[in-house]
């Protein structure tokens, strides 16, 4: 089976606090750690998994600029077979909307059975995966956290509400967003990072994939600090202070027995 | 200003909550809008979700057919194409069933799209204002939508206040002659529901749930022993299940468990929507995260700034001497 899997390169919250600039148009991007999106991460797995059972290949395609490739290397160390930058400075404007414009050109170059992204990524749009699919015609399942190959077809399970699992059969080609917790992503170690360190990475711009990128009709005016309301008492003071006051509340409350 | 339209969850013959949250939202893209209801299913109790929903909209467009039974959202996406007019708005709550439809949607209306929305907050023309949030809630973002050729709308359970008023006295509307071909390479086949865990935290009146910052598997430890002390059961969030530290029974949130403890304690949790989604009943929350500006302190009743690696030991001590 021939698997395309699509990666971002995203801040990486466990590695940063995410907080305003002083400008207030943005985050702080200085000294941020990037990675690899969570949910990408567990989409390559599956896709490895599923090529150790039944054959085939695993590419890993990003839209972003060099940096990146870096996230794109650290797959293909997991052990994705290629990988494939989409990068031109007409993308980066580009809502998700264009975003799947872009992939879509790029799928359709090749030759997949399958295509897997994450269900979500930092801005927390999860739209990439159903709309490029809408854009191939090809089906398209959500949330997917089980995958059996099934000759021509998959059977998955979609997560609901509840711990409770919605099953599909669904027809190659398709198109899957995948949930967290779906497998347990291998570790890559520096050998691995290594292994690859000079392979060659394509790039592909909007004049090879030979597309014009629609123009945004969604589009982030700025960044601004949520107003949730009071919010918390804050308990200060010493660990012991601390500690004495929330006792007291927790009995107050019947959070001890 | 563009006819909005608004998909009705329903299940067992009860309407969801967000119906109502639709209808409110729908009013906040344009107060003089009177939206349309769509309510799919099959069976007798379909009228009575209809007559329901009718209530609280001006219009209820009820689409009937045994192959809809099972709201599939590569179906539905389908039938919705068939019977909307050009350049509608279409808000859906923002849930497994939302996040499954509307990006497809979107594509195939040629319309614009906006997830997760938590706030409308007027219109210019035919360009839309609205807000969102980013990682994990961390921040929030304006962000202008246009939906000059519709738009598909995708909103945040629980943070538009439902239209109660149930003042609409609407019509109910038969449109299941024009559902047309649903036929689909995606194909239904079951709900396998959770398993059972070996504790049923929906019942626990008080709960030391455990979320990242507990940051290793032999660390739950230090959960299970202020549990024990307080006499009460351990829950997690959602990277607990992934790592396969707990098993998912334990799990709060709405791809979880949804609880109704007195009091809730949030250890090491962020505070996601989703995780919050799956707390109800107002509990006492007292929220310990060693990040000041978790969004879980916006949320919480108390909050604690501290790592809870040390500070739970020093807390279990405490109340074990009591």
């Amino acid at each position: 089976m021939e698997i395309l899997v699509c990666v971002k390169r995203v801040p990486d919250t466990s590695e940063n606090e995410i907080e305003l600039n002083s400008a207030g148009n943005d985050i702080e991007r200085d000294d941020l750690v990037y990675s690899v999106n969570e949910w990408d991460n567990y989409a390559v797995e599956e896709a490895l998994q599923i090529v150790d059972k039944v054959g085939g290949s695993v590419t890993v395609v990003s839209v972003g600029d060099e940096e990146a490739e870096e996230v794109l290397r650290r797959e293909m160390a997991m052990g994705a077979d290629k990988g494939l930058l989409l990068s031109d400075d007409a993308f980066e404007e580009a809502d998700g909307r264009g975003i799947a414009t872009v992939l879509k050109a790029a799928v359709e170059k090749g030759n997949y059975d399958l295509i897997l992204t994450g269900a979500q990524a930092d801005d927390g749009a999860g739209q990439v995966g159903g709309m490029l699919a809408a854009m191939l015609d090809v089906p398209f399942a959500s949330l997917v956290n089980t995958i059996t190959v099934d000759g021509d077809k998959l059977k998955v399970g979609r997560e609901i509400e509840g711990g409770n699992q919605e099953m599909h059969e669904i027809s190659l080609p398709c198109v899957l967003s995948i949930q967290t917790g779906i497998n347990e992503p291998r570790y890559v170690g520096i050998r691995g990072i290594r292994k690859v360190a000079s392979v060659e990475i394509p790039t592909m711009g909007a004049g090879d994939l030979g597309l014009d990128v629609p123009a945004a009709k969604v589009n982030r005016l700025d960044y601004f600090l949520p107003d949730l309301g009071e919010g918390a008492e804050m308990l200060e003071g010493s660990t012991e202070e601390i500690i004495d006051k929330l006792v007291e509340l927790l009995k107050a409350k019947g959070g001890l027995k | 200003m563009a006819q909005i339209f608004t998909y009705i969850l329903h299940k067992d013959g009860a309407i969801d909550d967000t119906a109502l949250e639709l209808a409110a939202a729908a009013k906040k893209i344009d107060a003089a809008a009177s939206p349309t209801a769509i309510v799919v299913g099959s069976g007798d109790g379909l009228d009575a979700v209809c007559n329901t929903v009718a209530a609280s909209y001006g219009e209820v467009w009820k689409v009937a057919g045994d192959a809809i039974t099972y709201p599939d959202a590569e179906m539905i996406r389908k039938l919705l194409v068939n019977i909307l007019p050009a350049d509608s708005i279409v808000l859906l709550a923002h849930e497994h069933f939302g996040m499954d439809l509307a990006p497809g949607l979107s594509v195939k209306l040629d319309a614009a799209l906006a997830t997760d929305v938590v706030d409308i907050e007027g219109v210019d023309g035919a360009v839309l204002k609205l807000v969102r949030q980013e990682f994990g809630g961390a921040v929030s973002t304006h962000v202008t939508c246009d939906a000059g050729q519709g738009a598909v709308l995708t909103l945040r359970p629980g943070v538009f206040a439902a239209d109660e008023s149930q003042s609409a006295g609407g019509q109910v509307v038969d449109k299941s002659s024009e559902a047309g071909d649903l036929s689909a390479l995606r194909k239904f086949l079951e709900i396998v529901e959770a398993e059972a865990g070996d504790v049923d935290i929906t019942k626990s009146e008080v709960l030391v749930s455990c979320g990242r910052g507990i940051e290793d598997e032999e660390n739950i430890e230090i959960a299970f022993d202020l549990a024990k002390a307080m006499g009460a059961d351990v829950s997690c969030s959602r990277p607990i299940v992934d790592a396969k530290w707990l098993p998912k029974a334990r799990q709060v949130g709405t791809s979880g468990q949804t609880v109704k403890p007195k009091v809730y304690m949030a250890c090491g949790i962020s505070g996601s929507f989703q995780h919050m989604g799956g707390i109800k009943g107002n509990p006492f929350i007292v929220a310990i995260n060693k990040n000041p500006k978790a969004p879980i302190f916006q949320v919480a009743d108390v909050g604690i700034v501290a790592d809870i690696l040390e500070f739970l030991p020093e807390l279990t001590e405490k109340i074990e001497e009591l």
